[in-house]
């Protein structure tokens, strides 16, 4: 295989984890955007996610489209249940303690699924094995394919719902400052509730899609992406939507890159690193702005 | 200067008495082995802890990094020891040193950002770290560094722990220290009142670095093999629990902080599958209740009953 070619097959693979990132990372955004709080526990919501939609595909025999949407409508539920039982009473507390709640959190969901799946990964049955197309020397194969397109379904409504709903209108109006919207007669609460349910059903997306691609998930699987998908939506510039998307697809594409053309060991490293440099020239990511601080 | 010197004074007699009595029941057999690495844990983490407090506490930078520079204290100690033969002590400085010189050249450009930017910039820091050491087949690579030498006793790490304490208190309570404190109250207002806090954030880090990179010195010589796996950002995670749970900005804190985690995952080792669910239900119900930690932003010499102890006995 010539360069070029293999160049493009990492492209794709990139891709196809760049969306993932980007799906989880959509959710790290949108809840830093609305209450300025790390959710460390997010990757744990998508390995949760994940294994919904495994026990979906597994015990109830249904196909990966309704598996998918049972893990995000479970997900979601779940992700407003932890919100507010864990952050909400938090309101008022200094940032610090909320972020400690939150790898509190992440704890907690961890090893109570360790207690009741077992720590031993579990094999996500293969779903479009047989499908690939080939253009040339590279191809695509089916779960890509799955993961472009969920992805690219989910995006749109994402953007539908932020852009064009009222609770979307709702939901920039508390990110952008949360008491002048409550003044506008906005419930915030029920806003930062709702955004931790979407936030959480893309992050049960992701989770499914990444059982679908690589065949194996364990309940520690959320500890890495999550952490990615942050340094993604920081590399977009955190709070803003397309930025976590192409944060998450550059993420994505340089891991693929690093590991097929360099080390698959400074895999992880790359991102950190490419991450720091953005930071140390455009402190507020690729896609935001930079705003003084004023006393 | 006359009351910090009275101070210390009071705390090395203290340290000394606590010291006595765990030594002894040690010598006694009164403190099982289990125990008693437990005991060096907690010392270790207490440097830890009070080192992450001065960057975390006192100068407001929210780091999280930690065990990235508790690694290069780790590797470079028992490189030392383990390959030249240098003294524990030497070489516990060395890697304090080697610590504290990548503290600094990391916080210059990092320092500027503020924040969640810091701390997911210093996150990556620690990552990368662990991720070059893991690849440098010298130490071990991925398999860890064999056969150090088991140097790390009872007297080092109390020791240690002491002299770290000390060293911070004063900081703190120094023009330096009052500097830090400043740009965590609010920065710009420091600068405006002529605080280079460029300068000081960067002492604050070097400063937490540098006793990161001996704890981890220590920490390695209490096994036989040290591994890359045991410096993750999760590791850093525990410190920074250990500091928000005593309370940020008291060292007093830190010291219960490290304290009071070590010992809960100490107490709950006979049970590993619900260890790390109580752990975690500990720390949320923690936050619930104070979520300024034990301790807060006080000091155990500022609580009222200790107040009112010093005035009965102190002033004539």
């Amino acid at each position: 295989m010539d360069f070029a070619s293999q160049f493009v097959q990492q492209l794709i693979n990139g891709i196809s984890l760049g969306s993932i990132y980007a799906l989880i990372a959509l959710g790290y955004t949108m809840i830093y955007g609305i209450i300025k709080l790390i959710n460390f526990a997010h990757g744990d919501i998508y390995m949760v996610g994940a294994y919904i939609g495994f026990f979906a595909i597994t015990m109830m025999h249904v196909s990966i489209v309704p598996a998918l949407l049972i893990s995000m409508i479970i997900t979601g539920l779940l992700g407003m249940l932890v919100e507010r039982l864990a952050y909400k009473p938090l309101r008022q507390a200094p940032r610090i303690s909320v972020l400690i709640t939150a790898i509190g959190v992440s704890f907690f969901l961890e090893y109570t699924m360790m207690y009741f799946v077992s720590p031993t990964p579990r094999t996500f049955p293969g779903v479009f094995d047989d499908v690939a197309l080939h253009f040339g020397s590279f191809m695509v194969n089916g779960q890509q394919l799955l993961i472009f397109g969920i992805t690219f379904i989910l995006m749109v409504v994402l953007t539908y719902i932020v852009q064009k709903t009222k609770i979307g209108k709702a939901m920039r109006a508390v990110s952008f400052d949360v008491e002048t919207a409550q003044l506008m007669g906005i419930d915030a609460d029920r806003v930062i509730s709702i955004t931790f349910g979407i936030g959480s059903a893309l992050a049960a997306a992701a989770g499914v899609l990444v059982g679908v691609y690589y065949n194996s998930i364990d309940p520690l699987m959320g500890i890495m992406p999550g952490l990615k998908a942050f340094v993604a939506a920081v590399l977009g510039g955190i709070g803003i939507l397309p930025g976590a998307m192409a944060g998450g697809l550059i993420l994505g594409v340089i891991e693929a890159l690093v590991s097929g053309f360099i080390s698959s060991t400074f895999r992880d490293a790359a991102a950190f690193a490419i991450l720091i440099l953005v930071l140390l020239f455009k402190p507020s990511g690729l896609l935001g702005k930079n705003t003084r601080e004023k006393v | 200067m006359n009351t910090i010197r009275k101070n210390d004074l009071l705390l090395i007699g203290l340290g000394i008495v606590v010291f006595a009595v765990l030594q002894g029941m040690m010598t006694e057999g009164l403190i099982g082995s289990f125990w008693k690495l437990n005991i060096f844990i907690i010392c270790i983490n207490v440097i830890l802890s009070a080192s992450l407090n001065l960057i975390n506490g006192y100068t407001g930078q929210f780091s999280l990094g930690h065990a990235g520079f508790m690694a290069v204290g780790a590797y470079v100690g028992v490189v030392l020891t383990t390959n030249f033969h240098w003294p524990f002590l030497l070489a516990l400085v060395a890697g304090g040193a080697a610590a504290a010189l990548l503290g600094c050249l990391i916080g210059l450009p990092t320092l500027r950002l503020n924040g969640d930017y810091l701390a997911i910039a210093t996150l990556g820091l620690g990552e990368i770290i662990r991720i070059v050491i893991m690849n440098i087949q010298y130490v071990g690579g991925a398999a860890g560094f064999t056969g150090i030498p088991h140097l790390t006793t009872f007297p080092w790490v109390f020791f240690v722990m002491l002299f770290t304490l000390i060293v911070i208190k004063n900081f703190v309570n120094s023009t330096h220290g009052r500097a830090c404190i400043a740009i965590r109250e609010n920065e710009i207002a420091a600068e405006a009142m002529g605080v280079n806090t460029t300068k000081y954030k960067v002492i604050a880090f070097t400063i937490g670095a540098a006793f990161a990179g001996v704890a981890g010195g220590l920490f390695a010589h209490c096994f036989y093999i040290i591994n890359p796996s045991s410096f993750t950002f999760m590791q850093s995670f525990n410190y920074l629990i250990m500091v928000v749970m005593g309370g940020l900005g008291s060292l007093t804190g830190s010291i219960a902080g490290a304290f009071v985690v070590t010992f809960i995952s100490a107490a709950l080792a006979s049970w590993p599958e619900f260890r790390m669910i109580i752990y975690a239900l500990a720390l949320i119900l923690l936050m619930f209740y104070r979520p300024q930690g034990l301790f807060g932003y006080i000091e155990l010499t500022q609580i009222g009953i200790v107040q009112r102890l010093k005035l009965k006995g102190g002033h004539k």
